[in-house]
């Protein structure tokens, strides 16, 4: 049960992959001593504060600081006047393509406040009662205009438009008239009308998700200092410093040198963190005061003002042969972008339908603006949108079709050389394992009782690799300093010490690893899209054989012998072949302390695009009883399988694995954003936006199942993000199979799921099987 | 407006600090005293983070003012560990691997050893309601709650 891995290929012998050893950063993070966003601080900081719009939808006629300037302590303002307008054109940055048009503007408001909490101004002052005051007597004349919420409403022709002028991208033609429609995709495979006509069974059903936020615990924070000469230091709890380099130099029109930023550890992202919020304010502000400046978002800021993700309306549709063969699969969403366009809806829909190979598909979806806050990444961005929707439809198919859940799955899962809809043929994967292992597993066959149910569902996410610099230097006493440029989110210190120490056959304690400031390391792109122990690791790897590499030519120049007569066992040097036992063993601590005479110092270093990221599949099982006189649903028994490639730390595989499944069970159960009609959100507090807690749980069983990647040298998959993937759609299931009840919309809330059993009651459903005690 | 002279204890040494009216105790003890182990997540008493204990009482120190403090005895994460000796749950934190990003970490120990205090040999569910103040945003509780279990037969010697 817990802390299960399946190995099924024979297994390198490893000293170190696999183990379970505690954090380097770990005694910090008990003790107090590590330090997060909020946690640095400069002599003479002054506190920066944001004024956000109160009006979710409202031109901005005019702003006046002045008497806001005029109060003593006051030391700048900042406003829209102070960041140069940029062009619309979409700018590659890292993986992700970045539109400045947006987010000067997202980062502060210009001809519009966009959503409830929109920036407006902000304030630099000599303490946070000054700022508070401040902002007081900050006057923004606003004109307030007409306000959309809903993904149906904002498309509709007569919808207040948010962005004049704004025509769907992806039709052709394109339309003649502005929308909010941001921009059309589309990803089809083979004929699905001729799918459709072969099928002895079609399920066609509408969905309803709504937005959720990351709920990171550590909100938004920074320190930011500009020096006269322009040299700007800031430390920042982020994703990824290089991408806040990146925004702010475009946006305060510095040089990128001039930038130093510094990951401080980081309180949690979930993809929320990959933006740039109060940073370039920072900057802007200790760049006019001449002081550093210190921002800190409250809890209301960062639910009004980042993050979610997506709401969504979606319609899907399967087709089925009787024998269980799955024939077409056609569907459509409309997801919610914010504020400003770029909602995950593209990978919503390319992982849709991906986990089985079905010979015709199409999907076309919409990104849609309204006067929300604009989305930022959260955890396999889209992907449990629509795979919540999808799972739903396939488990009411086994329903219909009478076939075991896990059989109708494994007749259609996809597996090496299935060809995605969206492109790709897969290399090897693990979903066809990971199904088995949930067949096998005692959950499946586990008695339910009454009011009880159980659903499974299977999730899927791509993983990515990209731009990476690591570095690793041997001391001179022989012990190692490693520098890497994703931020620690989670135990990716542990894993990169351990694949050092794996090559390097030392321990761990002789490696220290740090993540390193923009200054100290080459390019690294951000920590997400479950990349970080992948392109990383690679990195380690590549930096760490040109150690050894380097070790060998050392010894070879010392005893006089050509390098390849060299090798390098158990962290030290030797000579082999023919002049095996000419010369002692040398260790590391040996070469080390002879570098300087031998060529000096030692380092070796990686800077690549890592190719070869691969997907992880994943099942989730999951048992649920729902009360019929309150409606809750409590979960019972909860079962992550997932494939992980190789599992470098096990114990941080699982924590992933455990904590993407009660996100999900929070997005299924509780979260949501609720607005009033007035487009103000309700519920911008940890009272009313309920995550889970541990009250509400049980242990979570997880199975890592070993399908390694052939590319990366441990066959490691990214793996954090696919476990939020199948929970919506396996907590669905498991209440249908409870209830009798299909629900199409989460979240799936007592008072929603009370309703069901009311309805179904008064109307007398058949399917309806609640038993009240 | 003046401010008050405020004295209390911080993990056992005497404190004494000129506090503003408004300030709360987590105020106090990160911006005053730099105490920056006890974190701030949502200043409202929903998440646990700043969690201390006050004479010995478990406390969102958010939603404690800092002039309130006079004459207790705080405590905070950082009084855990003695010299280089970590406390137990530190050690189970670390060895069930009990963390991710590790924001939560401190007012998730602060809160465990008031459990352990009252009740050093609390079920499964009794140390998930305890912990119901604590939230957590990545490990989703499993392997916490089985270091504050292990934590707590460890601690029972037994």
């Amino acid at each position: 049960m817990q802390e299960t891995v399946k190995k099924l290929t024979p297994e390198p012998e490893y000293k170190i992959i696999g183990t379970r050893p505690q954090r380097p950063d770990g005694v910090d993070k008990v003790t107090g001593r590590a330090r997060f966003g909020a946690d640095h601080n400069l002599p003479g900081q002054l506190t920066g504060l944001v004024l956000r719009s109160p009006h979710p939808h409202a031109n901005i006629r005019s702003i006046d600081v002045s008497a806001a300037m005029a109060l003593p302590g006051v030391k700048a303002i900042v406003t829209r006047d102070d960041f140069k307008d940029q062009g619309s054109e979409f700018v590659p940055a890292g993986e992700m393509l970045i539109n400045y048009r947006d987010v000067v503007r997202n980062v502060m408001a210009r001809e519009r406040a966009l959503y409830e909490g929109h920036a407006v101004a902000a304030v630099a002052a000599l303490s946070p009662s000054i700022a508070k005051a401040a902002l007081k007597l900050i006057k923004v004349d606003y004109e307030i205009l007409p306000h959309v919420l809903d993904v149906d409403e904002a498309m509709a022709p007569g919808a207040p438009i948010l962005h004049p002028g704004m025509i769907t991208a992806g039709m052709d033609p394109a339309p003649k008239r502005e929308s909010n429609v941001a921009k059309r995709v589309e990803f089809a495979l083979g004929d699905v009308a001729k799918g459709f006509a072969a099928a002895d069974v079609i399920v066609e059903r509408h969905f309803e998700t709504k937005s959720v936020h990351q709920g990171y615990i550590e909100p938004h924070a920074c320190l930011a200092t500009v020096a006269e000469d322009g040299q700007a230091d800031i430390w920042v709890s982020t994703q990824g410093h290089w991408i806040v380099r990146a925004h702010c130099a475009r946006l305060l029109g510095m040089d990128i040198s001039k930038i130093r930023v510094t990951a401080t550890e980081i309180g949690g992202g979930f993809g929320g963190k990959t933006v740039v919020y109060l940073e370039p304010l920072a900057l802007a502000l200790s760049r006019k005061a001449g002081k550093p400046v210190k921002m800190t978002m409250s809890r209301d800021e960062v639910f009004r003002a980042t993050g979610p993700t997506s709401g969504a309306k979606m319609r899907i549709k399967i087709g089925a042969t009787k024998d269980g063969r799955i024939v077409a699969c056609d569907g459509e969403l409309k997801y919610l972008a914010g504020a400003f366009q770029g909602s995950p809806v593209a990978p919503g829909c390319m992982c849709a339908f991906a986990p089985y190979d079905v010979d015709h598909v199409k999907i076309v979806g919409y990104d849609v603006v309204s006067n929300r806050p604009k989305v930022a990444a959260y955890r396999a961005p889209g992907g449990p949108i629509s795979g919540y929707a999808v799972e739903s439809v396939i488990d009411e198919l086994a329903s219909k079709l009478k076939l075991d859940p896990i059989a109708f799955r494994l007749k259609n899962a996809a597996r090496q050389g299935t060809k995605a809809a969206y492109g790709p043929k897969f290399g090897p994967v693990g979903l066809v394992e990971s199904l088995q292992a949930a067949q096998s597993h005692d959950h499946w066959k586990a008695p339910l009782k009454v009011n009880q149910g159980r659903g499974i569902a299977a999730g899927f996410w791509f993983n990515i690799g990209g731009e990476t610099t690591v570095s690793i230097a041997l001391n001179e006493d022989g012990t190692l300093v490693l520098m890497a440029g994703t931020p620690d989110i989670g135990g990716l210190r542990a894993s990169l010490c351990m694949m050092a120490a794996e090559e390097l056959g030392i321990g761990m304690d002789a490696i220290r690893v740090t993540i390193a400031d923009t200054q100290s390391l080459g390019y690294n792109f951000l920590t997400g899209g479950s990349r970080s122990t992948f392109s990383s690791g690679m990195g380690v790897v590549e930096a760490s054989r040109s150690i050894v590499k380097q070790v060998c030519e050392r010894a070879a120049k010392l005893w006089e012998l050509p390098t390849d007569a060299i090798e390098y066992v158990d962290g030290s040097v030797r000579p082999a072949g023919a002049n095996a036992g000419k010369h002692p063993p040398m260790t590391l601590k040996q070469v080390a302390a002879m570098a300087g005479k031998t060529g000096g110092p030692i380092v070796g270093s990686s800077s690549i695009n890592a190719h070869g990221a691969a997907p992880s599949f994943g099942v989730h099982l999951c048992d649920v009883e729902v009360d019929p006189e309150t409606g809750r649903t409590t979960i019972i028994r909860y079962t992550v399988i997932q494939d992980a490639g190789r599992a470098i730390h096990p114990a941080y595989v699982e924590g992933q694995y455990q904590g993407g499944a009660v996100q999900g069970i929070g997005w299924a159960l509780n979260e949501e954003y609720v607005y009033g009609t007035d487009g103000k959100l309700q519920n911008a507090g940890f009272l009313d936006y309920r995550i889970p807690v541990a009250s509400d749980l049980p242990m979570i069983d997880t199975v890592i199942v070993e399908v390694p990647n052939p590319a990366h040298p441990y066959g490691v998959r990214g793996i954090g993000e696919t476990p939020i993937v199948p929970p919506m759609g396996a907590i669905a299931n498991a209440i249908t199979h409870a209830t009798g009840l299909r629900f199409q919309s989460l979240p799936m809330s007592p008072p929603k799921v009370l309703a069901a059993i009311d309805a179904a009651r008064a109307v007398g459903d058949v399917n309806f099987k609640l038993k009240v005690a | 407006m003046a401010k008050h002279h405020v004295s209390f204890t911080i993990n056992g040494d005497p404190t004494e600090i000129l506090c503003e009216t408004h300030a709360t105790l987590l105020d106090v003890l990160r911006d005053e005293l730099e105490l920056t182990g006890t974190k701030e997540g949502c200043s409202t008493g929903d998440c646990g983070a700043c969690s201390v204990t006050v004479d010995g009482r478990l406390v969102c120190s958010c939603l404690m003012l800092g002039v309130e403090a006079n004459g207790k005895a705080i405590g905070t994460v950082e009084g855990l560990a003695k010299g280089d000796k970590l406390h137990v749950l530190q050690e189970k934190f670390l060895e069930h691997h009990a963390l991710q990003c590790g924001i939560c970490t401190p007012g998730f120990l602060v809160a465990s050893k008031a459990l352990l205090e009252k009740n050093p040999d609390p079920t499964e569910t009794e140390v998930r309601y305890w912990l119901a103040g604590n939230l957590c945003r990545c490990t989703g509780y499993d392997k916490i709650v089985r270091a504050v279990m292990d934590a707590a037969t460890v601690m029972r010697g037994a």
